[in-house]
């Protein structure tokens, strides 16, 4: 017992090992090779690929690789369990929920183990912050299967849902897809990732245990081309998907068109911002939750360090030295910081990264300490004399790797923190509530944590701006997103356009009433130089208007980024000059109504109906302005959650040919009233009702280049929208095929898209849109946190 | 001042002493404490590290040697003094040292902690033993009567062979932010104390926020602390992690910025082995190994003794222990 004496003196930890007998003992009871869970049933294991544990790079079970038939009997299963899931009371599903919840609880530990050993994890991280989220998460939407229908009226769930979760959080992600769908009345068909399925394999045991109806949770496991079955699957009513930008934007293309609902949480390069007056050593301690917790397989991890240039070198000379405090090692050791990444492939993919890094000039400091002999380990690294043009300052490494910049001023720590394509997090350190609330706001993403870092909880709204994707998870924005408003199951085709006259284009000849573009709060000259004609059913021509070309668009959308600063206007500004608008339409709106008439052919009485339909709506939106509000969160921590709204960003609009002044008016204005700034492509055959209005635009105070008009093809000036990056999000209302072309082609910058797929909205319908609806999608929610104490 | 020299122990050799530096009030003003941040690390600490088997042992018995072994009574007696040397003589059971083969360990408290009152007793009590004793002497735990009472009672307690002498502040200038006064008093002090080591208790329970208790913490080493200490164990709040992270980070930050090393001595409520081991990996983690030595680093406490050695009965014997079977503190 000389080592008593020796430990002593040098007072090491030793191991502290956590048994995984448990978890070994519930693989050698499945034979350690698993099928799938489909319809209540666990099928013969199929085709098999190894799932390995990362510490030790040892096969743990074999997990069969899903064929596009077993998700076709998945997707039956689970559609044939959804009337009788749906015919239950909220009460009833909220017990279901309840006993999951539980049942996890229960089993807790087997569950952390598990988790630890397929993943890589430390048992830390999978017993006190993973498996107590995922029951946190299940209770919570317990309740929310109950009051639905009092707190989201009017809304349906999608139907059956295919969901695709990564291998960083394994049951945490399916508890964050799974509790709130099925709250909602959704079955699902989950595919857990690759690399980690077996606490998903439990989970469909859990399922078992409490006597969820069959076929109402169905677990797939598989690779790529298994979730690539279950995106394209036609009778699955929305994906779901946690993952890579770059599969989420494969996602979106192979969705398109489909009306599939579609939610996506994608990677992120989220800034970590250290204001000179922060608590500093607290911001150090942040960044081990920010940046070493899960090895840095974070999507929203604090991976861009920005630190006020005048505390940067006390900064960073006390960071290295938390870092060499760090522990890695073994998982399942209770006394480790830092376990296994998740697969070699990642290891390999972090150091080729790292190996750019050393080419493009870049300081590496690693942490002192020893790595193990074997396992997918890395040390905590911290990345210096890097600046935005380098590479691993723009792409999500993934791993325990941080790059630090500085920076002189607040506005600076702002423009360096949205200098990327994602949007997912963010974290401020301050001790200055002023300087926090000044900044929360500007940073584009979906979560902003103030002085803390990596906070979650089922009660507040999760998921990204940008290329970070779009949908909440968590709290009643997350609700939203399993469910969608009942009206759109009843809209039936619009019916075919009658095609009048053809509508040539041929050079002008100096005809004064061309009417021009309205970019930036100036009247414009088309860049072609051509005209079209409007003409009348009659074939009579009653106008012409420029023909807009992709300059037009680009110009327009120009002029809308710069008016961004739209957004920072008081509310009640905003509500002033959507009333003003409303004023002065109303003051001409016998000369909008014989204009309607003159291009539709609409009687008198109809076009007199549109034209107070849209200063109705106008006033409608004017009035929303100010109340479409935001909400505090109930996360179980002595912190306020702040779920605010903001507008998307520049909305690019393309119009239709019916209701031409009303259709229009009717998404512009909930657009503007949020905040948004707008290209509008009005109705291509009736142009002249949206350039008569510049007039009334420009007499209301509304600020140049909040709202920009182009008029021409709408077809492919909406292309051009869609395809453009600095366009964030895109309304599109046309035929099927033209619908299925804008989502596909919005991948660029991932932009949030509403396409009508040539449904028969009713632009008239206040029950339905004179609300929520586009309120929605106008605006995303930020979560705010901000936790305090005296 | 007339004092005698002290003799200290042996350990801290190569220690320099902290010879006390100007008040620097932009660097006071400077200090910031985020309550929410300072109490999630403190929940977790204990959670991110643990020592199991014969490392939990070496543990253990490191913790003996840490402890400010205490009676702060009003009823205390000579009688009771005495008890409590004897038990810091032999602080645990041979039979418990021979099976953990730690009897070659000089495993001893870090001091004996008493009244003025009792300074003679317990010195004459420890005799021979190599364990200092310390004295809690300014008007404790008020630390309230005149200041010249105050550097009486510390110059008698060095007199009557105290070596380590315990003061407390005075709360109300913390709370009314009187750092020069503050410095000025602890510097008087400090002084008054001679060679005899200085443990600045904070009474931290009693000083509203982390910040003050940071602030405070800097300008009694400022002044000349050789520790600074959470609480009497008097006020309604003792010491715990969040308040002894506050004062371990500026214990760091002054090392920064001085190479001083300053000891840190949580006080109260420290009961259980769990506990004081969570505060040593507190201090391993915050400070480093080094901090974990008795001139840097004490408990005080004295029930905390039974508890370390039933567990380390437990640790010997592979069956849990009964704290009876323990000779009373």
């Amino acid at each position: 017992m000389n080592e008593i004496t020796n430990i002593f003196e040098s007072l090491d930890y030793g191991p502290a090992p956590e048994a995984a007998a448990p978890a070994e003992v519930w693989l050698d009871l499945h034979g350690r090779k698993f099928g799938q869970f489909i319809g209540g049933k666990w099928t013969k294991p199929g085709k098999t690929f190894a799932s390995i544990n990362p510490a030790n790079e040892k096969e743990l079970a074999r997990i069969t690789d899903g064929t596009r038939a077993d998700v076709d009997k998945a997707v039956k299963a689970a559609r044939a369990a959804l009337p009788g899931w749906q015919a239950l009371s909220g009460f009833e599903r909220a017990k279901y929920l309840y006993a999951i919840a539980r049942q996890i609880s229960k089993d807790s530990r087997l569950f952390a183990v598990l988790e630890s050993i397929d993943n890589g994890k430390p048992i830390r991280e999978s017993r006190d912050a993973d498996i107590p989220l995922v029951i946190r998460h299940f209770y919570h939407h317990a309740g929310w299967a109950q009051h639905l229908e009092r707190e989201l009226p009017d809304m349906v769930p999608y139907g059956v849902c295919g969901q695709i979760i990564p291998w960083n959080f394994p049951l945490l992600m399916l508890a964050w897809k799974i509790a709130p769908a099925l709250a909602a009345g959704n079955t699902v068909v989950l595919k857990p990732a690759e690399f980690t399925s077996l606490t998903a394999l439990l989970f469909a045991e859990v399922c078992e245990k409490v006597g969820l109806p069959a076929g109402v949770v169905n677990i797939i496991t598989g690779q790529g081309e298994t979730g690539a079955a279950l995106v394209d699957h036609p009778d699955v009513d929305k994906i779901a998907f946690t993952g890579s930008t770059e599969v989420g934007k494969i996602i979106r293309r192979a969705t398109a068109g489909s009306g599939k609902g579609l939610s996506l949480e994608l990677g992120g390069k989220s800034p970590y911002i250290v204001f000179e007056d922060a608590d500093i050593d607290s911001a150090i301690e942040g960044l081990v939750d920010a940046i070493w917790f899960n090895q840095g397989q974070v999507c929203c991890a604090g991976s861009r360090l920005l630190v006020q240039e005048s505390i940067e070198d006390k900064f960073l000379k006390r960071l290295r030295a938390r870092m060499d405090k760090l522990r890695v090692g073994d998982p399942l050791d209770k006394a480790v910081d830092i376990g296994a990444l998740v697969d070699p492939i990642q290891v390999q993919r972090i150091r080729s990264l790292l190996a750019t890094g050393e080419k493009e000039g870049m300081v590496k400091y690693e942490a002192k300490g020893a790595l193990p002999p074997t396992g997918c380990y890395l040390k905590p690294t911290l990345i210096t004399g890097v600046s935005p043009s380098h590479t691993l300052v723009q792409e999500e490494i993934f791993g325990p790797v941080l790059v630090s910049m500085s920076f002189r001023t607040p506005e600076e720590a702002v423009a360096l923190a949205n200098n990327t394509v994602y949007g997912l997090a963010s974290t401020v350190w301050t001790e200055n509530i002023n300087l926090a609330l000044d900044i929360a706001p500007q940073i584009k993403a979906g979560v902003v944590w103030v002085n803390c870092s990596n906070q979650f909880d089922a009660a507040v709204g999760f998921g990204g701006y940008k290329e970070s994707g779009f949908g909440r998870e968590g709290g009643k924005e997350g609700m939203r997103v399993y469910m969608k408003p009942a009206f759109e199951k009843k809209l039936k085709p619009a019916a075919p356009v009658k095609t009048a006259a053809n509508i040539d284009t041929y050079e002008t000849d100096g005809i004064d009433h061309t009417a021009k573009m309205y970019i930036g709060g100036k009247q414009a000259r088309g860049d072609s130089g051509y005209a079209r004609t409007v003409i009348a059913p009659d074939g009579t021509a009653v106008g012409e208007v420029s023909d807009g070309n992709r300059k037009d668009v680009r110009n327009a959308v120009e002029a809308a980024r710069k008016a961004l600063g739209w957004a920072n206007t008081t509310a009640h500004l905003r509500a002033q000059i959507l009333y003003f608008l409303g004023e002065n339409l109303d003051y001409r709106r016998a000369e909008f109504a014989d204009r309607i008439r003159a291009m539709t052919g609409a009687t008198a009485a109809a076009a007199k109906k549109e034209v107070d339909a849209s200063i109705e709506r106008l006033f409608a939106f004017a009035g929303w302005a100010d109340k479409f509000d935001g909400a505090v969160h109930n996360a179980p921590l002595r912190a306020i959650a702040a779920a605010m709204i903001e507008p998307i960003g520049v909305i690019g609009i393309a119009a239709p040919d019916e209701n031409p002044l009303l259709a229009p008016i009717a998404m512009l204005a909930p657009a503007v009233a949020m905040g948004n700034t707008t290209v509008l492509i009005p109705s291509e055959r009736h142009p002249l009702a949206m350039t008569d209005l510049y007039q009334v635009i420009e007499t209301s105070d509304v600020p140049g280049g909040v709202i920009n008009i182009v008029t021409g093809d709408q077809p492919s000036l909406a292309r051009v929208l869609t395809e453009h990056d600095g366009v964030d999000a895109l309304w599109y209302v046309g035929d099927v095929d033209h619908s299925a072309e804008m989502e596909r082609q919005s991948t660029g910058n991932l932009k949030q898209t509403w396409t009508t797929r040539g449904l028969d909205f009713d632009w008239f319908d206040k029950d339905n849109l004179e609300g929520r609806f586009f309120l929605d999608r106008a605006t995303q929610v930020k979560n705010v946190w901000v936790p305090y104490g005296a | 001042m007339s004092l005698h020299a002290v003799q200290t122990t042996s350990p801290e050799r190569g220690h320099q002493r902290n010879p006390g530096f100007p008040l620097d009030l932009d660097w006071v003003e400077r200090v910031r404490m985020n309550r929410s941040a300072l109490e999630r690390r403190a929940s977790t600490i204990g959670a991110r590290r643990s020592v199991k088997k014969q490392w939990q042992s070496a543990w253990m018995l490191k913790a003996i040697t840490l402890i400010d072994l205490t009676t702060l009574n009003s009823d205390d007696t000579p009688g009771r003094v005495e008890r409590l040397c004897a038990k810091a003589r032999h602080p645990v059971r041979d039979d418990i040292l021979k099976a953990l083969g730690a009897e070659k360990l000089d495993i001893k408290p870090g001091a004996v902690c008493v009244y003025h009152a009792f300074v003679k007793t317990a010195v004459k009590a420890l005799k021979g033993s190599g364990i200092p004793v310390a004295a809690v002497s300014t008007a404790f735990p008020h630390g309230l009567a005149p200041l010249e009472t105050r550097l009486m009672e510390i110059e008698a307690s060095v007199q009557d062979g105290a070596k380590e002498i315990d003061i407390v502040i005075e709360r109300g200038q913390v709370l009314t932010g009187d750092w020069q006064g503050l410095y000025d008093q602890v510097k008087a002090m400090r002084e008054a104390c001679g060679d005899a080591h200085i443990k600045t208790i904070l009474g931290t329970g009693e000083l509203a926020t982390l910040t003050n208790v940071a602030k405070a913490s800097l300008v009694c080493m400022l002044a000349g602390a050789d520790f600074i200490k959470t609480s009497t164990g008097k006020e309604k709040v003792n010491a715990n992690l969040k308040t002894s992270l506050a004062m371990v980070r500026m214990i760091r930050w002054f090392h920064e910025e001085t190479g001083i090393e300053i000891g840190y001595k949580p006080a109260g409520g420290i009961s259980s082995a769990k506990d004081a081991l969570t505060y040593m990996a507190l201090m391993k983690e915050e400070l480093g190994t080094h901090w974990l030595q008795p001139h840097l680093f004490r408990f005080g406490a004295s029930s905390l003794l039974t508890d370390l050695e039933r567990q380390l009965e437990h640790q010997a014997t592979g069956r849990y222990s009964a704290d009876y079977r323990q000779p009373m503190v």
